[in-house]
């Protein structure tokens, strides 16, 4: 059973198409994050799920139901990006509303408020909060009601380190109660790892799809060495290493995964010259950039 | 769906009232209905109509300016600001329809026409029974007449107001806008059928085209039904003529169609925004 099944997704404006035969399904309790450049097709495609935009062609279901439907839009929570809400009322003023518009008793807003971190601002206007204050105001409604599927579009913006771990834990309580999870990003470091599954789209195609590893193992890229060599014992090791880069005091050598066994070896063979090293594993941004780039 | 409206209703009173529209409008036409009171009695001998009479026919005067742009100054941002600030995929991805929408947010903005009006329009009565007493009493139906078709008139520029509102997207685009719509249906349009009138020369165009396209315009359909429902009021402003030359129906339609026309192309502009 799939809560979110999308099938050969097209949107053309124009010649041009904002996203061309994507093709993706999430299951109940399952955390999906979709990434790509600004432009990539990200929002269009959070729209088309919302039923706020018609496909061009393809199709797409919400547990079964049309997107827009009356049962899909009960069935779905949304945070748009970079949402502000009116300043002019109260946090707990604007859950009150959204409550209502779903049909809920207004008496849940302090809960839901609470559970946000908002619990002491509630009665403060909203044009007196801060970016990432606003940003939880936006989570508090996307949590009205426990949805079946969650369509998140860059949830993490303007929020500080310890509000994010705070905002997946939330999200990791959300799916471990059955909810369906679509955030999108335009950063992989930003996603972490608390997601199942990684979508990356690039001018509006799925370039990749999988796990963390198997996007990591995908991309194939090089690890980075850094040998810091003991004072004056520079020259042998570049003989060694002829490969090796400078940065300061630093020799920086790539390697790739097959080869770091080799690596390990050469380094030890060169003993006490060397001072220290460190093995860097590449960065999700390198390997997010590798997939992206490679498709296009 | 009325628990949904009526929520809509409820969120854009609230915040009418903290941005003081409210208190503004009401400040505004209490302020201006008070000049006029307390001003534009002087004819009342010479034209033989009671204080109030009087002073509502000055009231229709101010009204079909002022009463435009105040809906318009409170309607334009409907649709634009939910734009700007992002909110309006939210509403539309929730289960609320456009139509609810619009219906919450154009009551919430009707009842803060109808308050400025009535309380501004009130004084003016207080003044005229101050001054003169139970002689205003005849003048009681023209102000209750100038009250109901200024909130239809309200109605009529709130609508246009959330249409522009959804045609220019931009709350600086739409504010533009409803000023360039303020001035074409109540200052230009007007000058223009004098323009042409003078031109004509009582030709055809003065005896057949003219009274209809006077009517055509909503504001013009209130000031000529409002002058020409009272002998009073018509003989007060001296257009008793002009007014009384077109069937007392013909106005009173107009607006009332405006209403209905209106909202429908607010419907429509609101339609066509891809959030």
């Amino acid at each position: 059973m799939t809560m979110l099944q999308i099938s050969n997704l097209t949107k053309r404006y124009g010649g041009q198409a904002a996203l061309d035969n994507v093709d993706l399904s999430i299951a109940p309790g399952e955390r999906v994050a979709l990434l790509g450049h600004n432009g990539a097709g990200k929002s269009t495609l959070m729209k088309m799920v919302l039923g706020l935009l018609p496909p061009s062609s393809g199709t797409l279901t919400i547990a079964g139901y049309a997107p827009g439907s009356r049962s899909a839009r009960d069935l779905t929570a949304y945070l748009p990006e970079n949402i502000a809400f009116h300043p002019a009322l109260t946090g707990r003023e604007q859950i009150h509303h959204f409550l209502r518009l779903r049909g809920r008793s207004a008496q849940e807003a302090d809960g839901l408020l609470a559970k946000v971190g908002l619990a002491d601002a509630a009665r403060r206007r909203i044009g007196t909060y801060s970016k990432g204050m606003r940003q939880r105001v936006g989570l508090a409604q996307a949590l009205i009601g426990s949805p079946a599927l969650m369509v998140l579009d860059e949830p993490t913006t303007g929020l500080d380190p310890v509000s994010r771990r705070e905002f997946y834990a939330l999200l990791d309580e959300l799916a471990s109660r059955g909810t369906a999870i679509l955030m999108s990003s335009h950063a992989l470091s930003e996603v972490e790892v608390r997601t199942d599954r990684i979508a990356i789209l690039s001018k509006g195609r799925k370039v990749a799809d999988g796990s963390l590893s198997k996007l990591r193992s995908g991309a194939d890229l090089p690890l980075t060495v850094h040998i810091h060599p003991r004072q004056g014992c520079s020259p042998q090791i570049v003989s060694v290493f002829p490969e090796a880069r400078h940065a300061g005091e630093i020799l920086i050598v790539d390697c790739m995964q097959a080869d770091k066994l080799g690596i390990l070896a050469r380094i030890a063979a060169l003993g006490d010259m060397i001072q220290d090293f460190d093995i860097l594993p590449p960065s999700l941004d390198d390997i997010y950039v590798q997939i992206s780039r490679s498709a296009a | 769906m009325l628990l949904r409206v009526l929520s809509t209703f409820q969120i854009e009173f609230a915040i009418a009232l903290r941005n003081r529209w409210l208190s503004i409008a009401v400040v505004l036409m209490v302020l201006f209905s008070l000049v006029l009171a307390i001003a534009g009695a002087a004819p009342t001998g010479a034209v033989g109509a009671d204080r109030l009479s009087v002073t509502v026919a000055s009231l229709t005067s101010l009204s079909v300016y002022l009463v435009p742009l105040m809906a318009l100054v409170i309607s334009f941002d409907a649709i634009a600001g939910e734009i700007e600030r992002g909110t309006l995929p939210l509403y539309l991805a929730y289960p609320v329809s456009r139509g609810e929408l619009l219906v919450g947010k154009l009551s919430a903005q009707l009842v803060l026409i109808i308050v400025a009006v009535s309380l501004g329009y009130g004084t003016a009565a207080l003044v005229a029974f101050w001054f003169s007493g139970g002689d205003a009493m005849d003048g009681l139906p023209a102000l209750l007449r100038l009250i109901w078709t200024s909130v239809l008139l309200g109605a009529v520029f709130l609508s246009l107001g959330q249409m522009i509102s959804g045609l220019s997207r931009r709350p600086s685009a739409a504010a533009g806008l409803a000023i360039g719509v303020w001035l074409v249906t109540v200052v230009l349009y007007d000058l223009g059928l004098l323009a042409a009138i003078v031109a004509d020369d009582g030709g055809g165009f003065t005896t057949d085209v003219f009274p209809w396209l006077l009517v055509a315009n909503p504001a013009d359909a209130f000031r000529i039904y409002n002058l020409a429902a009272s002998d009073a009021v018509g003989a007060a402003s001296g257009l008793a003529g002009a007014a009384q030359s077109i069937a007392l129906w013909k106005p009173l339609a107009s607006l009332l169609v405006w209403v209905v026309l209106a909202a429908g192309l607010a419907r429509g502009a609101f339609e066509r925004v891809e959030p």
